[in-house]
């Protein structure tokens, strides 16, 4: 089998509920795709649409009252010499167990959205980044790593996300860096243990902009360098555009549709992309003027729509719509797409 | 010149903020947050104000409302009575009939409603401070501000929590035209908001400002939205202005090569058209200390040795048009 082409990491009808004493909210309800060795995969959606809740499962991170309710995770480990491994399914692995503990951080690594909440303000960066390089130490070197080396690793990672003055910087507390500085910091923490899947949530949305293409070049350059698979969730669909190879449209906890970049930008097929697309006022587009919005609101948690949870919001729904869930489905050459519009296939009852 | 007088005119505004250090807090030095800075904004029109965090945008404009007091300048505002008044001057008692007509929105819609208010308190609360007693006709007002802003007369009796990002910066809009203002002071209020509910925020302010002839000076970071919702921008760095322009104008042709790397730095959302290269490297420096000559020099690709010592004056390059550039109208950035 060629490895390139099987999947690093396979989500099938994923699903994650939180048991609140409201009821049930079903976050992720049924999402599936694949990431590719080396491929970054924009994840897009609007707030509530399950996008955080996905990513927090992979890492086996829900928290009760959220549980993964059904689904797989088929992650690819790698052995020790660095080659494929056995597969593992994350989702029925115990949160707390040896396993998860080496793959979290170890092979699959997080950039959080706020890297000021995510470093602990009573220890340096460089500690911290230490730490973890320690405890996942055997994947640098088959005997134990001193701290004096584990510091001269994160030098070096300093230096590859383009912190200036590494050896000073490493001793400064996350409050002392600016931004720019927080995430790039937070990058090098993120690739200490040479992850082969990193997944960037929002890594970008706290910067200004100026800063932010500093960032996404950073990532770009590192992601070509090492060819670590990326998971990059954003709501910014110019960021989707100029960063993913291929892209994930979720709403409402599924997958609405999926594509290669050009195909969502070009030819959306699903009616919730093709008006996320309008709705974005552009840099050449006419001033001024109405945009077209997606009409209505966000249904509640609680109150999620029966069939497509688009429907209500969608100018193109039908009678069936309301009644059954489209299944996601090849349209296309290379797209997939949860729409009746386009097939006729539904979810079973 | 325009013929008629602006609804705002600053000029030189300036607001430092002082450095105090040691035990007995002696004052070192000045944060020149905003550093003489002019500009008109027209009754009716919006203007734009731009640049990355810590250039003095939201100060400038937090100066305006007078929620902080500048150091030095006018504000001089054309009031509904006609008279000309400065702001900055003003002492709070003369103040306060103004502040009825110039209202703000806030960027945080989850921060600015108080939680344990109704809307019908929250939106209500400026019409009884400036003298509506009577509940009844209160709730008759923000019956119509609801309306006014796409949301529901009966959600009056509901309290924030019950609201979606979205609705809830609707209730803010509610709130600030609750007064009738003539100047609504928009501090980044569609950046904590999804695409979506993004879009139906800048039609609904484009709509009231059409239908009350209100003027805006919308303060943002992200350059696509305030194009789409600006007549003139306004680009700030380090507390200066930078570059001014009619929209169509600066994006046309920016005069300034920090109004250009801005623009390059904007991701554009199509997968064909690469963001080009240029990417502004380091960081805007602090306005405690900036740099010599030019602010912008350590960062601009165009930086020449005059650049380094001699500060540029902001300057026009063509009708309604300047910029703070050395090379301003001789380059293209």
């Amino acid at each position: 089998m060629d490895t390139n082409k099987a999947p690093l990491l396979s989500v099938r009808d994923l699903r994650v509920s939180f048991a609140l004493d409201e009821g049930l909210v079903r976050a992720v309800d049924g999402t599936s795709f694949d990431v590719l060795p080396g491929q970054v995969l924009g994840v897009v959606g609007e707030s509530g649409c399950g996008k955080s809740v996905t990513m927090r499962a992979i890492l086996q991170l829900v928290e009760r009252p959220g549980r993964i309710t059904s689904g797989v995770i088929r992650f690819r480990r790698s052995s020790s010499n660095g080659a494929d491994g056995e597969v593992v399914d994350i989702a029925q692995l115990p949160p707390r167990g040896p396993v998860m503990r080496d793959i979290r951080g170890g092979e699959i690594a997080l950039i959080p959205q706020e890297p000021m909440a995510a470093f602990s303000p009573v220890h340096t960066v460089g500690d911290q980044i230490v730490e973890a390089i320690l405890l996942h130490s055997h994947r640098w070197q088959e005997e134990k790593l001193s701290r004096r080396d584990a510091r001269d690793i994160t030098v070096g990672l300093f230096r590859d996300v383009g912190i200036s003055m590494p050896e000073q910087r490493i001793d400064a507390y996350s409050w002392q860096l600016s931004g720019g500085l927080r995430q790039r910091a937070m990058i090098a923490m993120a690739l200490s243990c040479k992850p082969r899947l990193l997944i960037a949530d929002e890594p970008t949305t706290a910067i200004d902009v100026t800063t932010q293409a500093q960032v996404l070049a950073l990532l770009r350059d590192l992601q070509a360098r090492y060819n670590t698979a990326i998971i990059f969730i954003t709501h910014d669909l110019g960021v989707i555009a100029q960063m993913a190879s291929y892209v994930v449209v979720m709403y409402l906890g599924r997958v609405m549709e999926e594509g290669p970049v050009d195909d969502i930008f070009h030819a959306p097929k699903h009616p919730y992309t093709q008006a996320l697309l309008r709705s974005i006022p552009s840099l050449y587009g006419k001033t001024r003027v109405a945009l077209p919005v997606i009409s209505g609101a966000l249904p509640h948690p609680f109150n999620r729509p029966a069939g497509c949870p688009f429907h209500p919001r969608c100018p193109q729904a039908m009678a069936r719509c309301s009644t059954a869930v489209p299944k996601l489905m090849p349209v296309g050459a290379h797209q997939l797409a949860s729409c009746f519009l386009h097939h006729d296939e539904a979810e079973a009852a | 010149m325009s013929k008629t007088q602006p609804l705002l005119d600053v000029r030189g505004l300036q607001k430092f903020f002082p450095i105090a250090e040691g035990f007995l807090q002696r004052v070192v030095g000045h944060v020149r947050a905003v550093d003489g800075v002019d500009f008109t904004v027209d009754e009716g029109e919006t203007l734009g104000l731009v640049g990355e965090s810590g250039c003095g945008k939201t100060t400038a404009s937090r100066c305006i409302l007078r929620a902080i007091d500048p150091t030095g300048g006018q504000i001089l505002y054309r009031t509904r009575a006609g008279n000309t008044v400065d702001l900055a001057a003003l002492a709070p008692a003369e103040l306060r009939p103004l502040r009825a007509e110039i209202q703000m929105v806030f960027q945080d819609p989850f921060g600015s409603l108080n939680p344990r208010m109704t809307l019908l308190d929250n939106v209500g609360e400026p019409l009884l401070v400036n003298g509506m007693k009577n509940r009844r006709e209160r709730a008759d007002r923000v019956a119509e501000l609801l309306r006014l802003v796409g949301l529901r007369p009966e959600f009056m009796h509901r309290f924030p929590h019950a609201f979606s990002g979205g609705q809830r910066q609707r209730i803010g809009i509610a709130r600030a035209l609750a007064t009738n203002p003539r100047l609504v002071v928009a501090d980044e209020p569609v950046s904590a908001l999804d695409v979506s509910v993004q879009a139906q925020v800048l039609n609904l302010l484009l709509e009231l400002q059409s239908r009350l002839r209100l003027t805006f000076l919308f303060v943002a970071h992200d350059l696509s939205v305030v194009r789409h919702i600006s007549d003139r921008i306004a680009v700030m760095y380090v507390g200066q202005l930078v570059e001014l322009a009619p929209t169509d104008a600066l994006f046309r042709q920016p005069q300034h090569p920090y109004t250009a790397a801005l623009m390059r730095a904007v991701p554009v959302a199509d997968p064909r058209v690469r963001t080009a290269d240029g990417i502004l490297a380091g960081e805007v420096p602090s306005p405690a200390a900036p740099p010599s000559g030019c602010y912008f020099h350590p960062r601009c690709r165009h930086a020449q040795a005059r650049c380094r010592v001699e500060a540029p004056a902001l300057r026009k390059v063509s009708p309604g048009h300047v910029s703070r550039c050395h090379f301003a109208g001789t380059m293209t950035f």
